[in-house]
């Protein structure tokens, strides 16, 4: 009985925390471009600008739910509640500390991996039943870009998985006792880092939405609070990815002095921080130069960097 | 003076009676023919002359029938205008056909230029002359449900004119379904074997198109198989405007043809009209004029480099821009009042001295931007993405550009070292030191190299207006001169009148015609003017730059991707105020 209190307070915390972080995230986002872009960003509502949020909030929940008419309804309603599903889904499994974790599952980083798979259907579903041309060529694009970045993604992490010997997060914390992940798996990282970034269509690889060309991409057609949806889901899975980053590669809760979850969360920051400078400096690949760069230079790098950490590990450890 | 080797040249050719000879205000050699010859004359200059002018710089024509001086010229009720240019011999030369209003009617040159297709277009909308054998002789300008042709002189040139403008339900969804895109009517098929094309309707509204313009995109997946621009949804009658203002009231109109480029649209102006009136315009106001337009073409430039960086996806640079645009702005408003369109030049000068302190900011201004531009370099020039979303992108020679009358950035990206401040120096020109930036593949990324060199010549050219002002009056002491110096006028008469006449009707321009082209932010634009001696310009026609080069986007799409349709509207650099005018 206890156990069930505590862990129904801890997936409401988990909620709660990251549906506010993620709304705080925009307005951070939002200065810390304006800061980087000499000006000022969001500064007039409550201190800093930090209502401003609570403003858009407002704005953009009195919006009118609007459906439009040509549009396949069903599925159209459906693409923007499936990103934040899978992506708050993806969450259940991080292991902010060592207590705090929804569900400990043994193949948490397959899980992880599979619900990241399932968010792209959101983006090809919106494009898809927006019946329009800009929305339709976003989905496409944003299941080509799918197909190239899953592959090595996956793989790129399975050197992580041979050094911990476990699929499960907690135990991938855990065997970063010694020495963080990011250093025998500096390879692994970049990939993992880059493959992120097209996870959540973030610059470079905004090419789904890429406003130059295609007006707003597979959202154009949305508006209200299924718009909103989509960009908290935006925010959420920059969220997800940094805490993937940190997890996998940079030890988790772990650290001297602080707390864990003090730890957790600084790390965690300091990648979304990364995210958004990107965003700040980069310009947009082409879907066909993506492709290229995904199968081309990325896919046999992380061969390379699973096979070298293979033989490493066998070399450490021979089978008994 | 005139040049008039070609014209013994073609005499020589087609035999001295088929060629009449017209004087005018700006020593083009003009000759008159007839619409017969007119095709086999113009393939002789651009062929098989010697030196031969290979640039079809500008087509339009003139309705005549109501000018009153036309001394040496052949009757016609309209005359078509063919504007060619020789780069190797720098002339240009202009050929003029006289047509009667029952036959306006002469053969197309669109096989011998194919960037006369627009301008023929154009001359077919406005004036309601058609072209035999033109591939697509539709309305380019106006909206294809227009009555009449606008810059006939019988046509209404104000709204007040026209009755009383309604647009009930059925007339919108008339004026809607006059715009929808027939494929078929453009030769483009619906579908290959294998799949159907998407055609892509890119604007008039859209994100990526730098206001008003539509494109319509036969997609094959993402790949472009064709482009159909669809202009004149920003067209504004700017030259028949021309027509009821009075010289000197039609300066602010000309700030709003190439919007980004101020007082530079001016330039052209005032010298043509100038140029009718004989006036010379003192030292001082050459150098204003020239360190003015110079900022403008910086701040344009800068403009351009920051959207350009945004359509390939990049955030920030537009800042950056934009905030040294602004800097620019804070210049331009201290020594002319106005920002983006200050209409400061005049008829004979500028409209007054520098104020105190200019010379302060301009210092602080050529101290500050150079740093800035390097950071630049590094931010977007040497980005590895930027370099890959560019390089190889939208690629054209030198030959294609001529072909289809691109001048300006667009040109020297090519390889070609052509810019009419060198070649044919005006307002003074020939008299600052700066280098003509060109680059080699033609394109979009050697389009910006040339940009963002061109950037540091401008400084300079400014940094010499700065140490080397001179002193003296900033206007002419012309009679024509407008508004005319008012210092004598409480002292005689004679001076008092004039003045009174000058400032309310305007000045009288003495007849006869001029063209000045200049090279503007864009490319080449010029004023070509006809006046009838009369307060106001009898035909005013604007060749700007970003008309052929909207024209030839299609020819360097075709093939590529949706993504690097957006480079290259992005590294053409057009106003769509400049193509539609």
């Amino acid at each position: 009985m206890n156990e069930t209190a505590s862990t129904l307070l801890i997936i409401a915390g988990v909620l709660v925390t990251l549906l506010t972080l993620s709304a705080l995230l925009i307005w951070l986002e939002r200065r810390l471009l304006g800061f980087w872009q000499e000006r000022y960003g969001p500064n007039r509502v409550g201190p800093f600008g930090l209502l401003q949020v609570v403003a858009d909030m407002i704005k953009i929940f009195m919006k009118e739910d609007w459906v439009p008419p040509f549009a396949d309804k069903a599925v159209f309603v459906i693409a923007p509640a499936v990103i934040i599903v899978t992506i708050l889904m993806s969450f259940a499994v991080v292991p902010f500390t060592p207590s705090i974790v929804v569900a400990d599952l043994n193949v948490g980083l397959l899980f992880f991996l599979a619900m990241s798979s399932l968010s792209a259907y959101s983006v090809v579903l919106a494009g898809w039943a927006s019946n329009n041309k800009y929305s339709l060529l976003g989905g496409l694009r944003a299941s080509a870009q799918m197909l190239s970045y899953e592959v090595f993604m996956g793989l790129s992490l399975m050197g992580v998985v041979m050094l911990a010997g476990s699929f499960s997060l907690r135990d991938i914390v855990a065997a970063q006792q010694g020495v963080w992940f990011c250093i025998p798996q500096v390879l692994g990282f970049i990939i993992f880092l880059i493959a992120g970034l097209a996870e959540t269509k973030r610059v470079p690889f905004d090419i789904p939405e890429a406003e130059a060309e295609l007006v707003a991409g597979f959202h154009t057609e949305y508006s209200g609070m299924k718009f909103g949806m989509f960009f908290v889901g935006e925010y959420l899975g920059i969220i997800l990815i940094s805490a993937m980053i940190t997890v996998l590669f940079f030890g988790g809760w772990q650290g001297p002095w602080l707390p864990p979850v003090v730890w957790f969360s600084i790390k965690t920051f300091l990648f979304i921080c990364l995210f958004i400078l990107l965003r700040a400096a980069l310009p947009r690949l082409r879907f066909d130069q993506l492709m290229t760069f995904g199968w081309k230079v990325m896919l046999p790098l992380a061969l390379v960097n699973l096979t070298v950490t293979g033989a490493l590990v066998l070399v450490g450890h021979p089978p008994e | 003076m005139t040049q008039t080797a070609i014209v013994d040249e073609l005499r020589k050719q087609f035999g001295s009676d088929t060629f009449g000879r017209q004087e005018t205000g700006d020593g083009i050699p003009t000759v008159w023919t007839t619409k017969e010859r007119a095709r086999e004359v113009l393939g002789y200059l651009k062929t098989e002359a010697e030196r031969p002018y290979k640039m079809l710089y500008d087509l339009t024509a003139i309705d005549e029938r109501v000018r009153r001086v036309r001394q040496d010229q052949s009757p016609s009720d309209f005359t078509l205008v063919y504007h060619l240019l020789s780069f190797e011999r720098n002339e240009d030369v202009r050929l003029k056909i006289p047509l009667m209003e029952r036959t306006a009617s002469l053969p197309t040159i669109t096989d011998l230029w194919p960037a006369a297709n627009w301008y023929e277009r154009e001359v077919w909308d406005l004036f309601g002359i058609t072209f035999a054998g033109h591939p697509h002789l539709r309305r380019i300008l106006t909206p294809p449900t227009w009555q009449g042709h606008p810059l006939r002189k019988d046509h209404p040139a104000r709204a007040t004119e026209m009755g009383r403008f309604y647009l009930p339900e059925d007339r919108q969804e008339a004026e809607e379904a006059a715009l929808k895109f027939r494929p078929e009517e453009w030769g483009m098929k619906r579908s290959r074997e294998t799949s159907d094309f998407m055609f892509l309707n890119m604007g008039p509204a859209h994100t990526g198109t730098h206001g008003i313009l539509r494109l319509v995109l036969q997609l094959d997946e993402e790949r472009i198989v064709d482009v159909v621009p669809d202009i004149g949804y920003h067209h504004r009658g700017a030259e028949k405007m021309g027509e009821r203002q009075t010289w000197h009231t039609f300066i602010p109109y000309t700030d709003r043809i190439d919007y980004l480029g101020g007082v530079m649209n001016e330039l052209p102006y005032v010298l043509a009209v100038e140029k009718l009136a004989g006036i010379n315009v003192p030292d001082r106001a050459k150098v204003i004029r020239v360190m003015m337009a110079e900022f403008f073409r910086l701040a344009s430039h800068l403009v351009w480099y920051g959207t350009f960086a945004q359509d390939v996806g990049q955030l920030s640079p537009v800042f950056y821009m934009f905030t040294d645009r602004e800097r620019i702005f804070h210049i331009v408003e201290a020594i002319c009042g106005g920002r983006m369109h200050p209409e400061w030049f005049r008829i004979g000068g500028v409209a007054q001295d520098l104020p105190e302190g200019w010379d302060k900011l301009v210092r602080e201004f050529l101290d500050y931007l150079p740093p800035r531009l390097a950071e630049y370099d590094d931010m977007v020039m040497r980005n590895a993405i930027f370099k890959a979303r560019t390089q190889g992108v939208g690629r054209y020679s030198t030959e294609e550009a001529i072909e289809w009358g691109v001048t300006g950035p667009g040109l020297r990206a090519t390889g070609f070292e052509w810019d009419f401040r060198k070649q044919r120096p005006y307002s003074g020109y020939d008299q600052f030191e700066f280098d003509i930036p060109i680059a080699q593949h033609g394109d979009c990324y050697d389009r910006a190299v040339v940009r963002v060199e061109e950037m540091r010549q401008s400084l300079r050219i400014i940094e010499q207006c700065l140490n080397h002002m001179p002193d003296g009056p900033y206007k002419a002491d012309h009679p024509l001169t407008t508004p005319p110096i008012k210092e004598r006028t409480m002292h005689d008469i004679e001076t008092l009148i004039t003045h009174f006449l000058s400032v309310s009707w305007g000045p009288v321009i003495p007849a006869g015609e001029a063209f000045v082209g200049i090279e503007a932010t864009k490319g080449s634009n010029g004023y070509y003017l006809v006046s009838d001696g009369t307060p106001w310009p009898y035909r005013v026609r604007i060749r700007t730059p970003s008309f052929p080069h909207m024209q030839m986007v299609p020819l360097i799409s075709r093939g590529l991707l949706l993504a690097d349709l957006l480079a290259i509207l992005g590294s053409v650099d057009f106003v769509l105020a400049d193509v539609d005018r």
